[in-house]
This record gives structure tokens, sequence and C-alpha cells, in this order.
């Protein structure tokens, strides 16, 4: 017998498998299209529909039936042009008539993988529920024996250190008389370059991945913060160089330069290298990203127009999938220590060198190698809560190490070794996951961290991505970015007003500043950072206590 | 009378004495180490077998001589306050003072450990031309109880303080002032940077970097470790506790030694509220404060006899005889240093450097 299925639709899905269904109000729709125009995945789409309408006309009931054709907006069932959520519909429509919703009981992973492609996708791990840090409080609170300070008027320098701190033993210093110490530095001894910068940090995030706007926005709302609010923020370019101008003007110590395993950009970086006026902040080695432990970058094709191309030394419209490894990197006392010593001789020594990786269980052992390597400036790890522009929806929900326990594992083995000082650990991943950037920076820092960074926190808060833990949005990959923040096509990015963005980049970290003082000041620290002062933190769930050593708060 | 002066300040919780420049019945001991703790008899046995067995010849003790009919300690009367002279064993006798210095430490730290479960022997100090007396209980009373009028313990630098650490339970080993190989320290206010400080200092690899019973006993340890093992002037401890910002190091002649400093040893940075009041090796006692002075603090004398006080109501009935207008509360840069045999005051200023105003005349 003949199958039935294409009588009843058996092999389609229904509505109920997707993870955001459209409720759309007949009654308030007025038809004007901006919906389906909008939509960048064309998941709604405009249909008319066959209505049988019952009325009645005269004095009395005279019952009757009409057929009419109307239109309406109707959600399409076909899993590549699946709701994401992001709501771009909802935003435009002059009516409310439509809005997506997040369908709990979504069987979506289930099916994507037409062709036998795993679902990509942009974003962070999509998981609403509050990481270790989140749940942190700051639970020594000065009272009468210790008064706490000010934080509005008493004087707080919330500043940090960038590379590498020389043990005060081996300090190139000598007595002059009773009362002086006089440097000896710029004789044999070889004294590591240290950066004093803001502990917040914005992450590395590429251009090319980003869309010029927002970059611009970025750059600008940091250079902004250090020249007028005296707030020395750096930011990281991610693998994808720099745009030229910029690297040759100024405000190029207020990056710090990614080299990742693809070497986008560099071709460009080291031949501009005799024609800057001013170092970078620092050097950023890529060995791993947080979100997708294990995968390299990976710039679509699709978002490789003639700027990006130009500033990467690539052909345009080419898929740029960095190597998952550096591929020269056999061994870490070798290999990786030579290209830390390469990059610091690129810039005569003065710039700090640092790798960066993914948070993981072998954490301790590159850390452990790096604190005896003289020319590392620091360490930085990304946990599983971090986000990307594209990967492997597997890689970022299932694969990684979260934060906090992998940077407290890490200080308190420097603290073994009495090497805390002299090595400072950076934690990303998930920094301001729920919007408490820096209530979030302050645990890091009270666990060990002496800096954070903060990638998709300052999306959201700078530019209105709408991406959440509900897997909203996520279309970083496609290049159809519906803000314009991941997107190459002028189309959507001139969305962006990149003004706006670094006026908001300002906001956020004045106020993050502002939040600082108020988690500090009552715990009296005002001149340095708290940096493992971990008899301030508190945790309701007694194994996070025990495991991160702190106290079991209930 | 320096327990005189705290009849308003103290809170009844103990008494905390570090003497140095010793004469009176110690006086023909210099040189020689003096091993200050209080025992159980079973502990004073310990120590005794334990001295014998290293090489340690006893040659002198000194014992409070009890006031029967005054209160006793809150914990009730020890059984042994003391403090004995010894003379090195013989390997020792002509090594250098850093050897001196290592076997004193090793030994203080071994009999400190030998008494510490049972609570049967307390190892103060054990240094040469230093005495330790620590009790629990009314500063004043213990003062009666111990006869410390008597005239039997007589010292030219006194560090004394009429409180416990206030903050926790009371021991002894918590109990200021804290002394480390002629570094000596005790503190008003609570170190809330205790935790990184002590991590830092705990793993600088030196066994006499423990105990940690008071969060002030890191001041102690601070100023050892910038002192006797980086060899730094007096004044740098002032600027490895507070130290100044960026923009303040560029003002200095020695910004840049300053810069790698306060990078190097940013964990013993001390946020306050404290005002530390401590003693170096060579007599030099100083008084410093937090950086946002949090705390009171004051210094006067006269040429010859300076005290170093929290509140000025102390230093009147100290040295009712001197010129109140040369009185100097450090301020938030300010360092106070009398000279050994307290010659003078030494104002500095972590901006300006050392100055004089007003410093009476020095008679010598």
């Amino acid at each position: 017998m003949k199958p039935a299925t294409r009588l009843d639709q058996n092999h389609e899905l229904s509505l109920r498998e997707f993870p955001y269904i459209i409720r759309w109000r007949d009654d308030r729709c007025t038809r004007c299209g901006r919906c389906t125009a909008v939509c960048p995945v064309n998941a709604i789409e405009a249909a008319p529909h066959v209505h049988r309408r019952v009325f009645s006309e005269g004095g009395v009931p005279n019952p009757q039936a009409q057929r009419e054709v109307v239109h309406v907006v109707r959600q399409v069932t076909d899993i590549d042009r699946y709701c994401t959520g992001c709501g771009s519909c909802t935003l435009v429509c002059p009516n409310e008539a439509i809005e997506p919703e997040y369908n709990e009981r979504n069987k979506f992973l289930t099916y994507k993988n037409r062709g036998g492609v795993p679902f990509r996708r942009g974003g962070r791990r999509n998981d609403p529920t509050p990481s270790t840090v989140d749940q942190l409080k700051f639970t020594r609170i000065s009272m009468l024996t210790d008064p706490a300070l000010d934080a509005g008027r008493h004087e707080f320098r919330i500043r940090t250190l960038l590379g590498r701190n020389l043990p005060a033993e081996a300090l190139p210093l000598k007595r002059r008389g009773d009362w002086l110490l006089v440097s000896q530095a710029g004789g044999d001894g070889f004294i590591p370059p240290v950066r004093e910068i803001y502990p917040i940090r914005i992450g590395s995030m590429s251009i090319g991945a980003l869309s010029p706007h927002m970059w611009e926005g970025l750059a600008m709302g940091v250079a902004y913060l250090n020249e007028v609010e005296g707030m020395p923020v750096v930011m990281a370019t991610g693998e994808g160089g720099i745009p030229p101008r910029l690297l040759k003007s100024r405000f190029a110590k207020y990056f710090i330069l990614q080299i990742a395993s693809g070497y986008f950009g560099w071709d460009e970086i080291v031949h501009a290298i005799p024609e800057m006026t001013e170092d970078p902040a620092a050097i950023e080695i890529k060995y791993g990203q947080g979100a997708k432990p294990g995968d390299g970058g990976l710039l679509m094709a699709y978002k490789v127009l003639k700027l990006i191309a130009q500033i990467r030394g690539v052909p345009e419209f080419v898929d740029l999938a960095s190597p998952p490894t550096h591929q020269t990197k056999y061994s870490i006392e070798e290999a990786v220590a030579k290209m830390i010593q390469s990059m610091s001789m690129a810039w005569g020594f003065r710039v700090p060198v640092y790798p960066k990786i993914s948070g993981t269980k072998t954490a301790m052992a590159v850390l452990n190698n790096l604190a005896r390597n003289p020319y590392a400036g620091a360490l930085c790890i990304d946990g599983e809560d971090g986000g990307t522009g594209a990967a492997y929806n597997v890689s970022m929900d299932k694969m990684g190490h979260p934060i906090a326990s992998n940077i407290r594992d890490c200080y308190l083995d420097l603290v073994a070794q009495g090497k805390q000082n002299e090595l400072p650990l950076i934690a990303a991943g998930g920094m301001g996951k729920t919007g408490n950037l820096a209530a979030n920076a302050a645990a890091m820092i009270m666990l060990g961290a002496s800096a954070v960074d903060t990638g998709k926190h300052i999306m959201q808060a700078a530019a209105w991505c709408f991406g959440d833990e509900y897997n909203r949005c996520n279309l970083c990959n496609t290049g159809r970015c519906p803000r314009g923040i991941t997107t190459q096509d002028p189309k959507l990015y001139r969305r962006l007003d990149p003004d706006k963005v670094a006026e908001r980049v300002v906001e956020v970290f004045k106020s993050a500043d502002v939040e600082l003082r108020k988690i500090f000041a009552p715990l009296g620290r005002s001149t340095e950072l708290p940096i493992g002062m971990s008899d301030a933190l508190g945790v309701a769930d007694r194994e996070i206590a025990e495991r991160l050593g702190i106290s079991h708060v209930v | 009378m320096a327990l005189n002066t705290m009849k308003e300040g103290h809170d009844g919780s103990g008494l905390g004495l570090v003497l140095k420049d010793l004469g009176g019945e110690f006086e023909k001991f210099k040189g020689l180490p003096i091993f200050s703790g209080i025992a159980s008899s079973e502990g004073m046995r310990d120590l005794d077998n334990y001295m014998y067995a290293q090489g340690f010849e006893e040659v002198h003790m000194w014992q409070p001589n009890i006031d029967e009919s005054a209160p006793e300690p809150e914990t009730g009367r020890r059984d042994h306050y003391f403090a004995k002279v010894y003379q090195y064993p013989q390997l020792f006798r002509d090594r250098s003072q850093a050897t001196q210095e290592e076997l004193l430490l090793k030994t203080r730290l071994a009999l400190r450990e030998l008494g510490e479960e049972e609570e049967s022997i307390f190892a103060f100090s054990f240094y040469p031309d230093i005495v330790t007396l620590k009790e629990v209980g009314d500063p004043l009373d213990l003062g009666h109880f111990f006869n410390l009028d008597d005239g039997s313990l007589q010292a030219k630098v006194i560090l004394a303080q009429g409180r416990q650490n206030t903050n926790y339970d009371i021991y002894l080993y918590a109990c200021h002032p804290f002394f480390l190989q002629g570094y000596c320290t005790m503190t008003n206010g609570e170190n809330t940077a205790f935790v990184p400080i002590m991590e830092f200092l705990t793993s600088r690899g030196f066994p006499g970097y423990m105990g940690y019973n008071s969060d002030s006993e890191v001041f102690a340890h601070i100023l050892h470790y910038t002192q006797r093992q980086l060899g730094y002037p007096l004044t740098y401890y002032k600027d490895v506790i507070t130290p100044l910002s960026e923009k303040e190091i560029d003002s200095r002649k020695d910004g840049e030694a300053l810069r790698l400093i306060r990078r190097s040893l940013r964990p013993l940075c001390i946020d306050g509220p404290n005002c530390v009041i401590g003693f170096t090796p060579d007599g030099s006692v100083f008084m410093v404060q937090d950086a946002k002075k949090l705390r009171p603090g004051i210094v006067g004398g006269v040429p010859g006899k300076y005290a170093l006080m929290s509140e000025e109501c102390g230093l009147d009935e100290a040295i009712p005889d001197r010129d109140r207008t040369s009185d100097f509360s450090p301020m938030k840069y300010d360092m106070a240093i009398i000279s050994p045999g307290a010659g003078e005051m030494i104002r500095w200023n972590q901006l300006r450097g050392r100055s004089f105003p007003n410093v009476p005349k020095i008679i010598k």
C-alpha cells in the first residue's frame, strides 16, 4: 500500500518541536509586513488563509456563511528556518501583535542535524542556571572593629597589573646610604614589562566576527574611558588583526593584539611595527577559547568582505577556519616558550606577552610551565560560560571547564609556590552572565584572579545583543545578526550606531566601577585589589564552599 | 608606667610587653639569647630537657616577683612565667649572627610545637636582649600581679599593649606585640587584607612566618621581610604597606625602585584601619598609619625619652613635661621614627622625604 505521508504531513515537524513559537494576534495585526521583512531567518511569512465567516444581516436572525481569503503571519515548520526567538518582529511591530515565546519542551536538537551537519551557532552556552561565580556573595562586611570605607568619599585605586612581576628578591635594587634604594634596571637583569590597567578588560572579539560599527564603537568607548575618564581599560583585538591606521595611532596602547592559530592579520601587523608610535598594551597568544574548547576560530566566507580581507591579509569570501591548535606548537617547554619570546622580541621586550587557554583540567600543567618561563606575562583562562561567533552547539553546551574552580586551583597552586604575585591570572568566560559584571569580577578577584575579561556581557550591554541562555538568537555565525553586531552586511550593521555603542561602553564601565567600590568599601579594601581575599566570600552551597575553600553561609 | 597610660584605652583583655635594651639583672648578659615564655611544670621539664639536649646552657633565670595579693589572671595562674638566659651551644658560639639567629628561631619553633597542643609551653621570644611577657586579663591588675614596678625588669625600649586581639578568642599567641628576630610591632586596628598577606608571607619559605593567630602578626613579619630579608631602609616599610599611586611615585627620586617594589610586593599592601608601632634591631622605634589614617596615633617627648601612643592622654601621662607643639600625629603619608637611643624624632613623609620642623634641640 502507498504510504500516506503526503496526506497527513507525517514527516513534518509540528510547531511544538521548535524552541520558539510565534504568538501572533490577528486582531492587532495591521498586515504592515514589517515583521516578515525583518526576520533574519525567514521563520515567519505572510500566508493566505481561507476563513468561513458566519454573519447575519437584517432585524431577524438570518445566519449565512461566507468563505473569504485573509492574510495571516504564519510560522514555518522548516527546521532550517526555525524561529530563534530574537524578537526583531516584536521590536518592529507597531501594534504589539507578534511575539516569540520560548517553548521549554522543544525537541529542537533532536532534529537540527539535517544533511548530517550538527547544529552550529554563535552565542553562549545555553544554560540559564546561575554560574558558580554568580552564587558567591561578599560576606565579610566591616563593622565596628574595622570601620568600612566610604565608597563615595574615600580614595579608591581600582587597578591591576598585567605582566610578570619579579619576586622582590630578584629586583635590581641597591641601597644608597641609610635612606635610599636605587634601581639598577637597565643592567644585565631583565625586568619584565608590566602595565597598570583596569581590572575589567574587554575580551577578545575580532574585527570580522564583529561588524565594523560594533568594533569601532568598542574601540571608541575604550579610548574615551582612558583619555577622558582616566580609566585604563584595555581591549583585546581577537584574532583578525586591527585596522592599520589604528595600529599606527597613539591609541594602539589601549589594545591587546591577539595572535591565534590562523595568524590572521599578523602579516599586516608585523609590517606595521616600524611605523607604530605606541606599544600595544599586551600580546595575547590564543591557544583556546572557553566557549568552544578544542576548536579554532571560524569566520564564515560570507563575512569576509573587502575590509576584513584586507585587514586579515586573505582573499575575499573564503571560509577562514583557524586550526584548533597552533600547528607549530609541539611542546610548551620549547615551542610555546619560543613563541612567547619571539613575540616579546618583536617589541623589544617592552610588551607583556601571555597565553590564553580555555578552562581545562590541565590548566595547572600549563600554569606551572608558565610560572617557570620568565617571559610569560600572565595566564588568561577562559571558562565554559564564554561566548563565540561560531561553533558547534555541542562544543558550546557540553564542553569546557567552569572558571571558578579553575582559577582557584591555579591561584592556590601559585600560592604554594610563592608565585601568586608573579604571574597574574586573568579570568574570562561568563563574567556578567546575569548582568552582575562587577560582582562577578570582584568574586573572581577574591578567588585569585588579577583581572577579568568581559565579552558577551559588553555586547549585550553596549549593543543590545538579543542573545541569552535560552538559545535566543545566536545567529552570530550566519552574518545575519539583527542588531548589526556580528555581521558584515552593511544593511544590517548600519542599524548599529557606533557612537551609541561607545557611549554604552563608557556607561557600563563607569557603573561597574561604582559597584566595585560598593563591594570593596565594606571589605575595607581600597588601595590594591582584594586578590585572593577569599575570606570575604561566602556561598550557600556547601560543596561549592568546600571546593573553593570559602565559607559556607546559610 | 606604660600600663598606667592605658587606663582609658584597654578593654581588660590582656597584657603584652616586649622589652629591648635591657638593664637591671639582664645587663650583664648582653649578646646571650633570652627565652621568654610561660610553662606548666611539665612543660618546664620538657623545655629544660630539650634545651639541654640541644646544648644550650642556662646561665640565668628571671621570674616575676608575683604579688600574691593581686588578683590572678583570668585564665588562672600558670606554673611558670620566666625569661631564661642561655649560653649558645658550643658549636654555635663563634658562628655568624645569621647562623645563631637561625638556631634561635628553630629552637623557639620547636619548643612552641612541643607545648602547643597541651598548652604546656608558650614560647614568645628567644633572642638576645629581648624579654617578652604576655598574659590574659586586665592589664593593670596583671601589672600588679607581676609586680612590674619592683625594678627587676628595666629596658630602654618598651612596646606595651593593653589588649589581647580583641576580635577573636583570647589566646596567648594572639597577643600583641609580635616579635621576630629583632623586629617587633604592635597594631591598633584590624587588618582587612590579612588572608592574602598571610598567604604571601607563608609562601616565602621562611620558617618564622607562621602562627598568625592574630591578623596583626603579619605587620611584624612584613617588617622583618622588608628590612632583614630584603635589606630595605626602614622608611620603605611605609612604602610597602601603603604604596603610593603611580602618579605619586613619579614625584620621588627613587621612583623607579619604588615602582618595582610596589609591583613585586603588591600583596603586602594593607588597607587598614591600622596604626602600627614597632622597633627594629638597631633600636629605631616608629609609628605608621594606614593610607586613610583611620586610627589615632601620636608621638612626642624630649630627646632621650619619647613615647608613641594611641591617644594624647596617654602621652600626657607618660611625658607631661614636653613641648606639646612638637607632638606629631603621623598622617596618611607620614612615618614617625625615633632614632636609636631616643635621640630625635624624625618625621618622614612619603612624598616629601625627611623634615625636621619643630624638632627640639638634640642633646648629646
